[in-house]
């Protein structure tokens, strides 16, 4: 399978992103940024309440006023099949999805939308917005994880009991789930350890943080057609969401990918479009709807708060003997938490023979859970890894050196049910170890610390075509919205399976009815999985060209090879004919058979498993409790990093939101569970000035499924920050904290307790 | 279609007009950056706004009389490339240069920062504590009064109708004269303050301090001017003790609240921290 | 209420528009002019993302009302490039990958070259505060940073 020539010409270069300079001049075109004739605006009426029932809705005001075409509540949107579906790395409920694009009966958060209008303007649609009168009966709210896990807790869906437990509870709960994996037998574990170390941790619920706020531009005509141009992290997706909820056949859908301005997973799920698809059908016009900041961070995002419980247990001459957890997540209003994957991967960076994780998905009045760069994992990671370092500290081991003896290599059973291939945590190790940073002294008030971060990353259904034009030039197209720099990535893998210049490929993310189904860009799947689609397409043209050789030369398919752009003669048996380039068949291919392409549909197995391990230094000021990042190395198997630079900004963007998780980032609710810091200047994402330099080292461990041996990277380097800080913190003080986030008072108090 | 007017006089008598038609539903526009934001959020919807930048007695920075004169229209980042400002009131400079981002530096005046009247205004303690003065336009003509008599209270002034501040005055200085502010923010950059102090003081030829002025932000509804830690200062050589004394004074002196921000116990503890630092820092720049 | 005509100079050429006295410059930029170049992330001045260069200064255009703007001179994203020419920033950022999704990318090109306008040789510590105010969620800042600096020392070298 795996091909590797032994140089390449393209894949591991920098090249020129192809929508680069698009994006440094402004000529990008992202959700908001597009206006089509007579578009009306769309805004959206939300709740003010964390929990109530909707008595009525009266939309008359705002419907009679000047300016306003449409109004909608949900008793214009039908009602949804409660089948479940994937949305991201998650299933969904439709029925959830639907009230959660807008309320029926309840609504079970602050912010929650209950009504839209479409108006001549965003002044008039929001003034219009606040005519429509909502009468509530405000219910009793619990937005805290283990709060909303007590008996006396308000109970958010009273048709819900827990699932995964025998025989079925008698009570409605908001304990949606329970998940286990296990391996071996705990008891004999800790019987067997030296040093048992068990401890409780809290995260907090955190936002993606994207800088561009959801926004679409729907259009529907009265034949039924829907026309739908926004910033997602998968258009297919808003097709499957759009279709489903509002009951309209696919092939009647046309989702055109915007440039998308960030989404870390928080636009794996629609909110607006089908609000904007249900009020243009209404107007009879387009109509843009765009959240403010505000409205994302009460209506989007975030990922789980969890509280969990960790023990681990080790011999004295350093080996690991069992891992047991517990883990509580927040899923928001409705089930749906990553606490499925934050169970499985929580002590998969390790060879253990006896684990045993719990997971509880917890329903509380916050908005609905979504991915979030490996959903789960840091959370759950965070836990073991602190006390990997306690462990290692106990022991006396060099915390790297710890994490060595005990790492997963090629045949290590995971306690989720995989046993590990080719992999490459022992090497990200061998890498940290050999770092100049890892050495470097620290002075008073500092301290380092180090974490392994696991994710899984998959594969999955993409498709790409390749057009091979008749002036020997290649276009591209495929479905996987460019999160990151993929097109370029694209290009070059295009490039290096055609051996052709890169700067003849131009790929394109074309709409939903220009190329087959392909699932979001997210679980790190897109380098992955479209790019082998791009490499089969590619291989598909390369194999057509052949053809059209042969035809030329009159000899069997099989006796004409491609090498370098060029089709060849197999040996000189075949005969003597001049090696034919791509552009040279291009040119002729009206005499040959016509057009000239590629394709490939495929379902991409064998995305590699992703492993990393990061330094952090930090400093702390006793007397404030302030931290500063001094030094940071993100060290992580990428596989084959296809454009380096690109892969390099993956550990960097990772890092820095993991250290945003771990240092400042929260959720803050006042007593009537509303939220209090909707806005950048309260959620405290990091600044440039709050970062040092993040040096990214790439070590490449092939993965042997693809063509390349890519390995997906964008989500394992959120996770080993939240530790790495964690630990680094604990270095300096002295103080082992076990709540993120690290916030100054936070750790002000944290030292106080210890004098 | 909000209704909202904007005027933008060119006189401060047609200013003073326009506020004192629109009788307490007027707001002025210096720099813009706190208000709006407040008209985004709808936290505000005034009938009318007046921009004040197109009147010549607002621009520049004047020396006069030994000391500054500061248009109520100049922006932070203007301050900052005024050498002979910088030189004298460093604390009043880094006190409105920590008003947000560059962006925010190009428009946001420090005298917006105090009719914002925010107890965290990070333009405010060193101005205090500098002894600064404000020029104030109205219906009477103008007046003038301590930079420390605006605020009344959050997001409340002791402004009358049809009065604006057109100009901020800070003293003459004598020799051996500095000043230093310090805020906390969970970051480092682009945030509100959790505690500022800002600290003005006189040392004489051996370095001993001669006069000083401590005044806290954001630990009370308004600043707070801490008399103790002043005298703290006064006839030490700012020395470790007198640093030690400062902070309990400050600590002592602080009666912040609980919020979204930081705790009491923080506030309270760091009020001190940062005020020993600040008084730490004049000292030396009064030395040097 | 009546609109305001403002006139008013963006990109070096004379610009005219109608705007209600609450609109933000930001707004009669990207809906009156069709510049959507300079994008909007907060509304409130928390992420830089609407920075454009008014009157030669620095500032977020959802921070000043459209009518300000009359009079003043408006430099945006798009009249960043002389032509076909790329700034030697907008270039510096291509080859060095100093952007992902590219929506803080305009604003963050606006400030950095207004920052290498007063200082052709900021240190790193210079840039990282200057840039504070410009947000941007998928690059943890490094490669920005880097190409800031490196596009400085160009132009020093050059």
């Amino acid at each position: 399978m795996n091909e590797q020539p032994k140089q390449f010409k393209w894949v591991g270069t920098r090249t020129i992103r192809p929508d680069g300079v698009d994006k440094v001049t402004g000529r990008a075109m992202y959700g908001a940024d597009l206006t089509l004739p007579g578009m009306l605006e769309g805004k959206v009426v939300r709740s003010p309440h964390a929990h109530a029932k909707i008595i009525s809705i009266d939309t008359s005001k705002a419907a009679a006023m000047d300016g306003v075409k449409a109004v909608v509540t949900a008793a214009d949107m039908p009602l949804a099949d409660p089948t479940p579906v994937a949305s991201g790395e998650a299933m969904i409920n439709l029925r959830d999805l639907s009230d959660n694009v807008i309320a029926r009966e309840k609504v079970l958060y602050e912010g929650q939308t209950v009504a839209a209008v479409a108006a001549t303007s965003a002044d008039i649609a929001e003034r219009a917005a606040a005519l429509i009168e909502v009468e509530y009966e405000v219910l009793p709210h619990v937005i805290d994880v283990l709060e909303a896990m007590k008996d006396d807790a308000p109970v958010l869906h009273d048709y819900m009991f827990t699932g995964g437990i025998k025989p079925k509870p008698e009570k409605a709960s908001n304990v949606a789930n329970r998940v286990e994996f296990s391996l071996g037998d705990i008891e004999a574990g800790f019987a067997a350890a030296d040093v048992v170390i068990e401890k409780n941790f809290t995260t907090e619920p955190v936002h993606q943080g994207y800088i561009e706020p959801h926004a679409v531009v729907a259009d529907m005509g009265p034949d039924g057609k829907v026309d739908v141009f926004c910033s997602s992290q998968g258009h297919f997706m808003v097709r499957a969401f759009v279709a489903g909820l509002l009951k309209i056949d696919m092939s009647k859908i046309k989702v055109t990918a915007a440039e998308i301005g960030g989404g870390f997973g928080g636009k794996t799920t629609v909110y607006l479009e089908p609000l904007a698809v249900m009020l243009s059908r209404k107007a009879g016009r387009p109509v843009r709807m765009v959240m403010s900041r505000d409205e994302v961070f009460r209506a989007s995002g975030p990922t789980s708060g969890a509280a969990l419980t960790i023990k681990m247990g080790a011999t004295k001459d350093g080996r690991i003997t069992a891992g047991d957890a517990t883990l509580y997540f927040q899923a928001g209003a409705w089930p749906g938490s990553p606490v499925g994957p934050a169970a499985m991967t929580a002590f998969a960076p390790y060879d253990l023979e006896n684990v045993k994780v719990v997971g509880f998905d917890v329903v509380s009045n916050r908005q609905k859970v979504v991915a979030y760069r490996a959903p789960g994992a840091p959370i759950s990671e965070y836990g073991v890894e602190s006390i990997m370092d306690e462990l290692a500290s106990e022991l006396g081991i060099d915390p790297l050196e710890f994490r060595a003896m005990n790492g997963a290599k090629e045949g290590t059973q995971a306690a989720y049910g995989v046993k590990f291939g080719t992999i490459g945590m022992q090497e990200t190790i061998a890498a940290a170890q050999a770092t100049e940073h890892y050495k470097i002294p620290l002075g008073p008030n500092q301290g380092r610390g180090v974490a392994t971060g696991f994710w899984f990353n998959i594969g999955g259904e993409s498709c790409a075509g390749i057009r091979i034009n008749e002036d020997g030039s290649v276009s591209l197209t495929e479905g996987s919205p460019d999160i990151g720099g993929s097109r370029a990535s694209m290009a070059i893998m295009a490039a290096e399976t055609l051996g052709i210049d890169v700067n003849k490929v131009k790929p394109s993310v074309v709409d939903t009815d220009a190329t087959g189904y392909a699932f979001v860009t997210g679980g790190s799947r897109v380098t992955f999985a479209t790019g082998m689609a791009v490499v089969d397409a590619s291989k598909a043209a390369i194999d057509e060209m052949r053809a059209r050789a042969a035809m030329i030369w009159d000899v069997d398919v099989d006796g004409v090879v491609w090498e370098d752009g060029h089709a060849k003669p197999a040996s000189t048996n075949v005969g003597d004919f001049e090696p034919m380039s791509l552009a040279e068949l291009a040119k002729v291919a009206n005499k040959t058979g016509g057009p000239i392409s590629g394709h490939a549909d495929i379902n991409a197995k064998g995305a590699g498993p992703g492993f990393g391990t990061h330094i952090c230094d930090v400093e702390v000021d006793p007397d404030t409790g302030f931290v500063t990042v001094l030094r940071y190395t993100a060290i992580q198997d990428v596989g084959r990093a296809i454009h380096p630079s690109y892969v390099e900004g993956q550990l960097q963007g990772g890092a820095a939101q993991g250290i945003g998780w771990a240092l400042n980032e929260e959720y803050i609710y006042d007593a009537d569970g509303k939220l209090e810091n909707p806005g950048f200047l309260d959620y405290r994402v990091p600044v440039a000035s709050d970062l040092p330099m993040i040096d990214a080292i790439l070590v490449e461990v092939p993965n042997p499924t693809h063509p390349f041996g890519v390995r997906g990277v964008g989500e394992v380097p959120i996770i080993p920050p939240l530790a790495a800080v964690n630990n680094a913190v604990a270095a300096a003080t002295g103080v082992r904290f076990n709540a993120l986030p690290l916030s100054p008072p936070a750790i002000l108090a944290g030292l106080a307790d210890k004098e | 279609m909000s209704g909202m007017r904007y005027e933008a006089p060119g006189s401060v008598d047609e200013a003073v007009a326009l506020l004192a038609d629109a009788n307490g539903a007027a707001r002025v526009l210096a720099g813009g950056t706190d208000l709006l934001v407040q008209l985004r959020a709808g936290m505000i919807s005034p009938d009318v706004v007046v921009n004040i930048k197109d009147i010549s007695e607002t621009h520049g920075i004047t020396a006069e009389g030994g000391g500054f004169r500061i248009g109520a229209s100049v922006s932070g980042a203007e301050m900052g490339e005024n050498a002979a400002l910088v030189a004298a009131w460093p604390g009043v400079v880094e006190g409105a240069e920590l008003i947000g981002s560059t962006q925010v530096q190009g428009r946001a005046t420090m005298t917006g920062n105090l009719c914002n009247a925010s107890p965290a205004a990070d333009g405010v303690p060193a101005l205090i504590a500098g002894g600064a003065t404000c020029t104030i336009a109205g219906p009477n003509g103008t007046r003038e009064a301590p930079v420390g008599d605006i605020p009344t209270g959050p997001g409340k002034t002791s402004l009358g109708n049809g009065e604006f501040i057109v100009a901020i005055n800070l003293p003459a200085r004598p020799a051996n004269a500095s000043d230093a502010y310090l805020r906390m923010i969970p970051r480092t950059e682009m945030d509100i303050a959790i505690v500022g102090a800002g600290v003005n003081l006189v040392l004489d030829d051996d370095g001993t301090c001669t006069a000083a002025s401590v005044v806290l932000g954001a630990v009370g509804p308004k600043t707070i001017t801490v008399a103790d830690a002043a005298a703290a200062l006064v006839g030490s050589k700012v020395d470790d003790a007198a640093l030690e004394a400062v902070k309990a004074a400050a600590s002592a002196a602080a009666t912040p609240i609980d919020d979204k921000r930081g705790t009491v116990a923080y506030r309270t503890k760091v009020a001190g921290v940062l005020a020993a630092r600040a008084a730490a820092i004049a000292a030396t720049r009064a030395r040097s | 209420m009546a609109k305001h005509h403002v006139t008013t100079t963006i990109n070096g050429e004379e610009a005219e528009y109608l705007c209600e006295p609450q609109e933000t410059l930001l707004d009669v930029l990207r809906d009156e002019v069709g510049l959507t170049g300079t994008k909007e992330g907060c509304s409130s001045g928390d992420c830089g993302a609407c920075s454009v260069m008014l009157d030669g200064r620095l500032v977020c255009s959802c921070l000043v009302l459209g009518v300000e703007a009359q009079g003043k001179t408006v430099e945006t994203i798009e009249g960043m490039a002389d032509g076909e020419e790329l700034h030697p920033l907008q270039q510096k950022f291509l080859e060095e990958a100093a952007l992902q999704c590219g929506f803080c990318t305009p604003g963050v090109l606006i400030a950095a070259k207004a920052l290498l306008d007063t200082n052709n040789n900021p240190t790193e510590t210079e840039v990282r505060y200057w840039l504070a105010g410009n947000l941007c969620r998928c690059t943890g800042y490094d490669k920005i940073v880097r190409a800031v600096m490196d596009t400085a020392a160009d132009m020093r070298g050059a």
